[in-house]
Order: structure tokens, then C-alpha cells, then sequence
């Protein structure tokens, strides 16, 4: 064994420019993600400010109507297309699941290199069209608006996103071959860490989903050239549009909340050091949400000609949803029932996930319900709804599992009382961001308007103020991530004592992760047993004495 | 000996290991494919429905003669292309390329016929962006002339990447890259190429032949 400061890392192997640039090893792809979606993510977030300053007050004084129509078409864009969907996958998955399957990467890694490249390329393009017009079609890009009269630039934009989600084909693509031909010797399918079954939901979803959407684009880019596939004037249907849109864009959601989902299956039973609860369910549930996820789209046309009885069928399906996400919370809180509860930074943020997914999840089921949602149709109602699962869910699950794993990426331990008050402030920032939105929204007030009546500014003003908070908490994780780099503490191979084939490699692992093959004979999760034959100092006796 | 050896890539365990995961992955990737052209057959699927007559109107419009025509050839060129893995199987790398060769004339001469068809519609008036017919359901028609177009465009610009990939794969033939143990390549193009090929037996009767008596 070489020593510490000269062990070959996946880091240290090569310093070049093109050592990055033309890398195909999975563990480099993943920085490359996490970088360029961090860049996009604060750019989203500054349309979020835009947002959020101008509806400080109820007259429109920030910008005009058409600036507002960019500023929340943008955010939402680079929030959901260029942030939200590789989020997860692209950076933390792409990291660990070689790892966890015990290989030495994913199936194809060249064409992990290309998805970043895609990635890349699509997202120039969206840039291009941020700085030249913007986009003011909303994310959804409704037709016949965008196809007939949006005098923005619709094209580029849409051939932005179209190449994108090649990009997230690609990785969900790589991610199901390698699932399913690379695991190690012994590790069958029901010794797989949960993060690995969430992301093989996740990637049927990308697979199945996102060559819909691609198509859907192509057809209104031929549209604003002159086709007339959605086109009313000629007897084109608009909502055949929002059927495709709505097609991928709903198992979308699951893109972005099954892979949190993961994390947190991953988290939870770490920090109580207890064997996690009903394995086989949270593995079921991961794929009963993808397959019954693209079920129910038919949710977001309540109100459109959709016929009646389509409306109901895809109601009682939307509750059905709820059964295998109710499953994984219920799970969870029964892992942490009498463990060895502590709370690092990881744990409260998976903590505060399962706070805000209930909160998400059961909101979903009043949208669910046709009759109540004729009244909170494209209200704040369903802003907050969805930013409870996206940025309450999602987010907060990426931010638990970039400073779980952070120590076995960088191999330096982030400092620990920063990192606690970086997530309680984006859970309070959270809530007193989204919560007065859902009073708002069942009050009346629609989304998508930069001016609104008087009554309203109070919990606009509340809004606001917590965005500040939330900002807040978004930009010290920058900071000190960023300062634990140089000056953390090493991190060791297992610095949270805990199961898991990432965990018995070198941190920051070697190029090939594994020096031989590991050969997997036992259980996962199996605490405490396996944790006391590691001799995992973290495991406390009187959490085994309930087990 | 050691060429083969070599052909085995350091993330892998064994051939075997390696080989599967390649062909599995193509069929991934198919599914990928079936999704992407699904859109399109839905929303051509939905539209007859509500147009029938319409799209039998605007289908008289197509030369089913050179329809039937392209049928065949590549029907042919899938032909050729299971040569070609033959071939490969069966370790004659000019014959590879030989097949292959085949396999891109008759390709080529399927979107040449494509061309000459494209060109006839354009001079009538039926490409969407310049569709000036003159009939009661000129508009519902120019529907049916917008998806036609996009699934045929669709579908000949996957023959177009995969003859491009084809010419590099005969090339690696003739330099006697693929054995009778590795030639995946060819195999995984075997594959693209049929579905391909099977885009077009479902285009065609329902872009050509469907609601067609007489």
C-alpha cells in the first residue's frame, strides 16, 4: 500500500485541461456535471430574485409585463431542464453507481463523456437564447402561443432543450446497462443499495420518457416554420400538445424526486444506524412511482377539452401515486424508530426532505381531485405544490447527498456546524418562501402575473423575505465546500463509519475505483451485525439492543 | 491472439460480460428510438381518427408505385445488412464490406427515390410551409402533409446517420477489425439498421396504402 500523499487518485492521476475535458472516467464526468449545473442553477436562481423582488409590492414597477414573462419562463427552464433533471443523476449517480455496483465504471463511458457534451451544447444554446431575446412562452411552451404567436425566439430555445434531453437519455441509458450487466460477483439485485433501485426507476423514466418530449419539441420547431401539426386554424389540437408535453413532463417530476429519493434511503438508515425498513418495498415502491408516473398526466388538462372520463381515470390514478410514496416515507420514519438517531448536516437535510415531501405529496392529492382543482387551477396553490416536491424535495436531497458523499468525491471532510446552519436555513427560508403561497393560491391568486391586488402583499412579502433566507442558505454551502477543499480534515475511507461499497474504497478513490473486485456476500444495510464486524465505531450498543 | 485480447475494454471482466452489455445497450437504445418516433404515430394516429377522410384525400396525393418500389429496396438492404453480420459471423471481412457496400447503394437509392418524391410534392403545393391546394380540406390535408414530412424526414435522417456510420464500420472491415469473437460493431449496426428498416414497413401503409380502394 503506497502512503497517503501519494496514492493515485482519480484527482491527482492527471492535471491537464484535457485530462478533464476528455476524461472518461465516471468520477470526472460527475464534476463536470456538478459544475456546469451549479453555474445554471444560480443563474436560475437569479431569475428567482427577479421574481420574487418584483412581487414585493402589487404594482408592477420592477419590470414591464413582457420582462416579468422571460424572468419566470427562464427560471423555470434553466431550473427544470438544465438544473433539476441531471441534478442528482448526472453528478452524485454518475459518481456512485459504478461504485455501488462495484465496477470500475459505467457500461459506456464515452458516451458518458458525450451526455456532458450534449449537456453542454444544449445549454449554449439556451444561453443564446437568454441573451438574445429570452423566452416568454412559460416552460410549458403551450401551444398554438408559442407555435403561432410568441414573438420571442422560440426556435432556439427548443432545439436547446431538444438536444439536451439527449443528454439525459444518455445517462439513463448508461445507468439501466450498467445496473443490469455490471454489478460485482454476489451482488444480485436485491443486495443493491436503494440509491442504485431509485435510480434505475429514474432511468426508465429518462429512457421511456424523454424521446417524447424530444419528439414534441421537433414538432414545434417544424411548427413555427411553417407545419401545422398544432396548429387550430387548420383543425391542428392544441392540447394533443399538452397530452405529448405533459407525457414526459410529469414522469419528469419522478426524474427529479426518485433520485432524492434514494439519497435519503441512503441517508437515513446511515444516521441511525439501523438496518433499514421494508428494503423490498422502497425497491417496489421506486419502480411502482416510475411505472404508474406515466399514468397520470392527464392531471395537468382538468381543465381543457379532456374528456370526463379520461379526467377520472387519470384522478384515481394521480391518488394511486401517492400509495408507493407514502410506502418510502413510512419506511424511512419506521428506520429511524428506535436507531441511533444523530443529526449531521446529511441527516437534517434528509429529515427536512421528508418534512416538505409530505407536505408536497399530500397538496398533490387536492390537485388531484377534479372539483378542487377547477378552483386552484394555475394558482399559487400549484406553485407551491410543485416547488414543495422540486426544490423542498429534490433540492434538498441533492444537498444531503453532495455533503453525505462529499468527503468520499473530495476526500475532505466539510465542516460540520456550517453545514447544520446552512440546511435549518433553507428549511425555514423553504417554508416561509412556499407555504404563504399555498394561502395565496387557495385565496385566488394566479401565477404568471407581476402585479396583483393589494390583499395579497403580505404573503408576498413573507414569500420574498424567505426566498432571502433560502438564498442565503444556498450560497454558504458555496463557501464553505469550497473552503473544506483545502483546509478540511481528511476524510479516511468511511468517515461516517457506515455500510456501502463506496465506503470501503480510498476517498478521493482511485481512477478504477477498486483495486480488485469486490466479492459481495452479504446483505445491505446490514446494521448492526456487519457494521460490528467492520469494527464501525459509531455503532452505539444500545442502539443493537433494540434491533 | 492478442489482437482480440486487446479488444477488451479495462472496465469490463470478459468478453462475454462485454459483448452482452454492448448488444444489450443497442436494444436500450431502440426503446429510446420507438419512444421518439411514438410522438409522431400518436399524433398521426390521433389526427386520422378525427380526419379520416381528409388523410385519405391527401394520401391519394403520394405515388404509391414509387412507394411500393422503396419498399422493396429496403426491404433488400435489410437483407444485405444480415449478410453482412453473416459475414462478419463467419470471419470474411471483405465480404463485410461488400455487404455493407450493398446495403448503402440500396440505401442510397431509397432516399434518391425520397428526393425525387419530396421535389414532386413541393412543386404541387403539398410541403406544409408552401401548401397552396385548392380543396375544402386543404387545411386538415396540410396536417396530413406536415406529419408525412416530419415521419419520412425523420426516418431518412436515420438512414443518412446510419450510412455514415456504415462507411467507418466498412472501412474497420476491410482493415480486418471485426473477427469471428468481436465484431459487435456490425452486429449493433445489424440492429439499427432492421429498425430502421421496420419504421418504414409501419410508415408506409399508414402514410400510403390506408382508406386507398381503388
Amino acid at each position: 500500500m503506497e502512503s497517503s500523499d501519494q496514492r493515485v487518485t482519480y484527482l491527482n492521476v492527471a492535471h491537464t485541461v484535457s485530462s478533464w475535458l476528455l476524461t472518461i472516467d465516471h468520477k470526472r464526468i460527475a464534476l463536470l456535471y456538478l459544475v456546469s449545473i451549479t453555474v445554471m442553477f444560480f443563474l436560475g436562481g437569479l431569475m428567482a430574485t427577479a421574481i420574487r423582488l418584483e412581487l414585493l409590492t402589487p404594482a408592477g414597477d420592477l419590470m414591464d409585463s413582457d420582462t416579468y414573462n422571460k424572468a419566470f419562463t427562464l427560471h423555470g427552464v434553466i431550473m427544470i431542464f438544465f438544473f433539476l433533471i441531471p441534478s442528482i443523476p448526472a453528478t452524485l449517480g454518475n459518481f456512485l453507481i459504478p461504485i455501488m455496483v462495484g465496477a470500475k465504471d459505467l457500461a459506456f463511458p464515452k458516451i458518458n463523456l458525450l451526455s456532458w457534451y450534449i449537456y453542454i451544447i444544449g445549454a449554449t444554446f439556451g444561453l443564446i437564447a437568454t441573451f438574445t431575446g429570452g423566452l416568454d412562452t412559460g416552460w410549458t411552451l403551450y401551444t398554438p402561443y408559442s407555435t403561432a404567436f410568441a414573438t420571442t425566439n422560440v426556435v432556439l430555445p427548443a432545439t436547446g432543450l431538444f438536444i439536451t434531453g439527449f443528454s439525459s437519455i444518455l445517462t439513463g441509458f448508461n445507468f439501466i446497462v450498467t445496473i443490469h450487466k455490471m454489478r460485482a460477483p454476489g451482488l444480485t439485485w436485491f443486495r443493491l443499495p436503494l440509491f442504485v433501485w431509485a435510480h434505475y426507476a429514474t432511468s426508465l423514466v429518462m429512457v421511456l420518457g424523454t424521446p417524447v418530449i424530444a419528439i414534441t419539441l421537433f414538432m414545434v420547431i417544424l411548427d413555427r416554420s411553417g407545419f401545422g401539426i398544432f396548429d387550430p386554424t387548420i383543425g391542428g389540437d392544441p392540447v394533443l400538445f399538452q397530452h405529448l408535453f405533459w407525457f414526459y413532463s410529469h414522469p419528469a417530476v419522478y426524474i427529479m424526486i426518485l433520485p432524492a429519493m434514494g439519497v435519503i434511503s441512503e441517508i437515513i438508515p446511515a444516521f441511525s444506524r439501523k438496518k433499514i425498513f421494508g428494503y423490498g418495498f422502497i425497491a417496489a415502491s421506486s419502480l411502482a412511482i416510475a411505472i404508474i408516473g406515466f399514468l397520470v398526466w392527464g392531471h395537468h388538462l382538468f381543465t381543457t377539452t379532456q374528456s370526463m372520463y379520461a379526467a377520472v381515470v387519470f384522478s384515481v390514478l394521480t391518488f394511486a401515486v401517492a400509495i408507493p410514496s407514502a410506502v418510502k416515507t413510512f419506511n424511512w420514519a419506521a428506520t429511524m424508530y428506535r436507531g441511533s438517531v444523530s443529526f449531521e448536516a446529511p441527516m437534517v437535510y434528509a429529515i427536512g426532505f421528508m418534512g416538505l415531501f409530505l407536505i408536497g405529496g399530500l397538496t398533490g392529492l387536492f390537485l388531484a381531485l377534479l372539483g378542487l382543482d377547477m378552483h386552484v387551477q394555475d394558482t399559487y396553490f400549484v406553485v407551491a405544490h410543485f416547488h414543495y416536491i422540486m426544490v423542498g424535495g429534490a433540492i434538498m436531497g441533492y444537498m444531503g447527498g453532495l455533503h453525505f458523499w462529499w468527503p468520499k468525491i473530495t476526500g475532505k471532510k466539510y465542516p460540520e456546524l456550517p453545514a447544520q446552519i446552512a440546511a435549518a436555513l433553507i428549511f425555514i427560508g423553504f417554508n416561509l418562501t412556499f407555504f404563504p403561497q399555498f394561502i395565496a393560491g387557495y385565496a385566488g391568486m394566479p401565477r404568471r402575473y407581476h402585479y396583483y391586488p393589494d390583499e395579497y402583499q403580505v404573503l408576498n412579502v413573507c414569500s420574498t423575505l424567505g426566498a432571502s433566507i433560502l438564498a442565503i442558505g444556498y450560497v454558504l454551502p458555496l463557501f464553505y465546500l469550497f473552503w473544506s477543499l483545502r483546509h478540511g480534515e481528511d476524510a479516511g475511507k468511511n468517515p461516517w463509519g457506515v455500510l456501502g461499497l463506496e465506503w470501503t474504497i480510498d476517498s478521493p478513490p482511485h481512477p478504477h475505483n477498486f483495486h480488485e473486485t469486490p466479492i459481495v456476500d452479504y446483505e445491505p444495510y446490514d446494521y448492526p451485525e456487519a457494521a460490528h464486524a467492520l469494527g464501525l465505531h459509531h455503532v452505539e450498543p444500545e442502539a443493537t439492543a433494540h434491533v | 491472439m492478442s489482437e482480440v485480447v486487446s479488444r477488451l475494454q479495462p472496465h469490463f471482466a470478459t468478453e462475454q460480460q462485454q459483448y452482452e452489455t454492448s448488444t444489450f445497450g443497442m436494444w436500450v437504445f431502440l426503446v429510446t428510438e420507438v419512444m421518439f418516433f411514438g410522438g409522431l404515430f400518436t399524433a398521426y394516429l390521433i389526427y386520422r381518427l378525427q380526419y379520416p377522410q381528409a388523410f385519405i384525400n391527401a394520401s391519394h396525393h403520394l405515388d404509391i408505385t414509387l412507394g411500393c418500389f422503396n419498399t422493396v429496396v429496403l426491404i433488400g438492404s435489410s437483407l444485405t445488412m444480415a449478410m453482412a453480420v453473416h459475414s462478419a459471423r463467419v470471419e470474411k471481412s471483405k465480404m463485410i464490406a461488400f455487404w455493407i457496400a450493398m446495403t448503402m447503394v440500396l440505401g442510397s437509392i431509397f432516399l434518391g427515390v425520397k428526393a425525387i418524391e419530396y421535389t414532386q410534392k413541393w412543386e404541387h403545393g403539398l410541403f406544409p410551409a408552401n401548401f397552396f391546394l385548392q380543396a375544402a380540406d386543404a387545411g386538415q390535408q396540410r396536417i396530413f402533409y406536415s406529419l408525412y414530412f416530419a415521419m419520412t424526414g425523420l426516418h431518412a435522417t436515420h438512414m443518412v446517420i446510419g450510412m455514415g456510420i456504415m462507411v467507418y464500420i466498412a472501412v474497420q472491415a476491410l482493415r480486418g477489425a471485426y473477427t469471428a469473437r468481436w465484431y459487435t460493431p456490425v452486429e449493433i449496426m445489424g440492429l439499427y439498421w432492421h429498425f430502421v428498416d421496420l419504421v418504414w414497413i409501419f410508415l408506409f401503409p399508414l402514410l400510403y396504402l390506408l382508406g386507398r380502394h381503388h
